[in-house]
């Protein structure tokens, strides 16, 4: 019964990741993150279901409260850098290094 | 043998009981000049004698204290304090006390009696140099360690004594340490006591772990006469220390070097008392490790023959007159030790030799200073004579001092040294006359030294002008050339001295040895004491004295360089330390350092090469954590745990 619902949180993480790795955008990296959480917390909503108590939905409250914050402070810092850097590219942003 | 040393009575109150009084006096004349410094420049050197009197003082009156007592109950000890502390429970592994019996206080008294003569001659000698207040303060600080040393009832507190002389003998060697030679002198003294002080504490460990107590008055129930391996080992290792301290072959370089420092020193330190630690020690150990017949006691007495001979040889070719005084202090404790190795018999004599000894060179070192004094500061006997009309209290003192080193009949050195050879003869026939021949060679280098000084014509350089030194100088060579008259008569005939020590060296008081003064060595020794000083007559009392050293013979050259013993040290020990130390920097350098900077290299290599993972693209991080998340997953799942 469950079955589809973990099948679909596991591709939407697999398409989030790949996101993460090959995008270059950091608006869209930043939005396969989120799909990454969200993937997440429909993993643990469901195994909430099926196990019958409450604790992964509250769990997937709390994922939400940190992605909103997360948002807020990751979206001033790619904001910042397009100003200072006219680009938002990842590869771009690559001063700290050895 | 039947052992004749009397029981330790432990003894309370009187002027025995505060006898450490004798040891706190100079020791608070010592920290006072040395802490207020400056302060007492000008009254230093008078609160330095006034110890150093309230300290003979002190020892006078417990000398009387102690001869009140019968002969068997003349060994006081006296209880200070508890110095090292057992385990809970148990009694003091070391208890600090005093011991005051018929040894000792001759030791006392000869130390604070010459040691106030020469605090009272420093004041005009040392009148010029502004650094008399420190003089001063080591001098105190010699005799209070000095007296710590012969009067402790234990090895330790000897030892402390032991180290205490020596720390004040290097600062004295090297009181002028502005001159180079005066600071290396200075260490080498320093130095080869170190290798003296290790056969003593080396000894004092084994006699702790083979007998349990440090203390004279435990030890001989503990030793109860028993002789072997042990005993044999120990002996030798305190006969290493007393060489060291006392100037004995092998570790006798330092002495001669030693007369860098002020006269007064060479007279107190390196020639009267502290010198004679080593016969102390021997004597005081005597019942325990060195009883009659022993081997460690034929080791003494071995070393003290070729002693004898060696320092008489050394100062046969010296120019400087305190060294050869040196090379004659030597050989004078030379004949102590022979008689330190022969048992109670020997003891008497080695220790009246000491004590005469002590007069008779202190007079002559503090005359050679009183020369030095008014020749302004010339050691060099061939710029001296016929200085006899210009100084005729210090020549007259000297003379005495002279007559009685050779054994001119009569005098206080007759006495102490045929005694030796006597008692020598008859126990170790080939060392007696040995000291027979030695006997000859004193006779003819201390001419020597006094004809180059005092007769024959005037060598002198030409801004010299001899005069008499003041009376401060001059009064305690009187009292030292008396002392050198008469004390040998009083101390040896009727056997005075042998009665007095026996109940604290053992001998049978009732058996004191006679003195004869007709025997085949006694005559022997004075024939060539005769042959010796007539040779010196020739060489140098009738003949002219070239003021400029000739080359010599190969013996000559041969005593002038202290018989070598200097080059063999640094041919034995020197070199080979400085391969050692060559060898261990060359390890140093490539080995230990090769491998610390190779480590280090190797490290700062590879992380140069590792930091290379660290791009800066965001997204190769995120692959890795990606990868690193998958590896650990499928890690977990394999081994089924999840």
């Amino acid at each position: 019964m469950t079955t589809h619902y973990l099948v679909l949180s596991g591709l939407l993480f697999a398409i989030g990741a790949l996101g993460v790795l090959v995008r270059r955008n950091a608006i869209v990296v930043f939005m396969c993150v989120e799909l990454m959480l969200n993937a997440c917390n429909l993993a643990f909503v469901t195994f909430a279901r099926q196990v019958g108590n409450l604790e992964g939905q509250i769990i997937a409250f709390f994922v939400m409260v940190v992605a909103a914050a997360e948002v807020v402070v990751g979206l001033a810092i790619i904001v910042t850098i397009f100003r200072t850097r006219r680009s938002a590219s990842v590869d771009d942003a690559n001063l700290l290094k050895y | 043998m039947e052992s004749h040393i009397a029981e330790i009575v432990q003894h309370t109150g009187g002027v025995i009981g505060n006898s450490w009084l004798m040891i706190a006096f100079p020791l608070v004349g010592a920290f006072i000049l040395l802490v207020f410094n400056r302060f007492t420049n000008r009254w230093g050197h008078l609160l330095g004698v006034a110890m150093s009197l309230a300290s003979f003082v002190v020892a006078v009156l417990a000398f009387f204290e102690l001869i009140g007592f019968g002969p068997e109950e003349r060994r006081r000890a006296v209880h200070l304090f508890e110095f090292i502390p057992g385990m809970p429970g148990e009694p003091a592994m070391v208890d600090m006390g005093l011991l005051i019996d018929p040894l000792s206080i001759s030791f006392a008294l000869l130390i604070t009696g010459v040691g106030s003569l020469i605090h009272i001659y420093s004041i005009g000698y040392m009148s010029h140099d502004e650094h008399r207040r420190r003089f001063f303060s080591y001098l105190n600080l010699f005799v209070a360690a000095m007296l710590l040393l012969v009067l402790a009832d234990n090895y330790v507190g000897l030892f402390i004594g032991w180290e205490g002389v020596g720390l004040a003998s290097y600062l004295l060697i090297g009181f002028w340490q502005f001159k180079p030679s005066a600071a290396t002198a200075a260490k080498k003294a320093f130095v080869v006591n170190r290798v003296g002080d290790f056969g003593l504490l080396v000894g004092m460990f084994v006699i702790w772990t083979s007998f349990g107590t440090l203390a004279f008055k435990d030890l001989g129930a503990e030793v109860n006469g028993v002789q072997n391996g042990t005993t044999l080992a120990i002996g030798l290792l305190l006969l290493l220390g007393a060489c060291g301290k006392s100037a004995q072959l092998p570790l006798q370089s330092w002495l001669l070097d030693a007369m860098e420092g002020p006269t007064p020193v060479s007279a107190l330190i390196h020639a009267a008392t502290m010198v004679t630690a080593g016969v102390y020690l021997v004597v005081r150990s005597g019942a325990f490790f060195f009883p009659e017949g022993s081997g460690a006691a034929l080791a003494v007495s071995i070393v003290g023959a070729v002693t004898l001979l060696a320092g008489a040889i050394i100062g046969c070719a010296k120019d400087d007159i305190k060294k050869g005084l040196a090379g004659s202090t030597m050989s004078q404790i030379g004949y102590m030790m022979l008689g330190a190795g022969l048992g109670p018999a020997g003891y008497a004599f080695a220790i009246g030799h000491l004590i005469t000894h002590g007069f008779f060179k202190a007079n002559m070192f503090l005359g050679a200073g009183s020369v030095m004094h008014g020749m302004n500061d010339e050691v060099d006997m061939r710029k001296y004579g016929a200085l006899r009309k210009f100084m005729p209290i210090t020549f007259v003192t000297f003379f005495i001092g002279y007559l009685a080193i050779i054994g001119f009949p009569l005098l206080s050195g007759y006495f102490t040294k045929d005694g030796i050879i006597e008692t020598a003869v008859h126990h170790q026939p080939i060392l007696g006359w040995l000291a027979v021949l030695g006997a000859g060679i004193t006779g003819f280098y201390m001419s020597r030294m006094v004809f180059m000084t005092f007769f024959g014509e005037k060598r002198w350089a030409d801004d010299a002008h001899p005069h008499e030194s003041p009376l401060v100088m001059t009064v305690p060579l009187m009292v030292l050339s008396l002392g050198s008259l008469g004390l040998g008569a009083y101390l040896v005939l009727n056997g005075t001295l042998y009665r007095f020590l026996s109940p604290a060296v053992g001998g049978d008081p009732a058996a004191a040895p006679e003195f004869h003064f007709v025997t085949t060595p006694g005559l022997a020794t004075l024939a060539l004491v005769a042959v010796g000083a007539a040779f010196a007559w020739m060489r140098y009392g009738r003949a002219e004295v070239p003021a400029v050293q000739p080359r010599g013979s190969f013996l000559t050259t041969f005593a002038r360089r202290d018989l070598y013993g200097d080059a063999l040290n640094e041919s034995l020990f020197m070199r080979p330390g400085q391969w050692l130390t060559r060898l261990a920097v060359f390890f140093d350098n490539r080995g230990i350092d090769g491998i610390v900077n190779g480590l280090a290299a190797g490290i700062g290599g590879s992380s140069g090469r590792l930091r290379r993972i660290q791009t800066g693209f965001a997204r190769t991080y995120a692959l890795s954590i990606f990868i690193g998340a998958a590896l650990l997953t499928g890690a977990l799942l394999l081994v089924g745990n999840i």
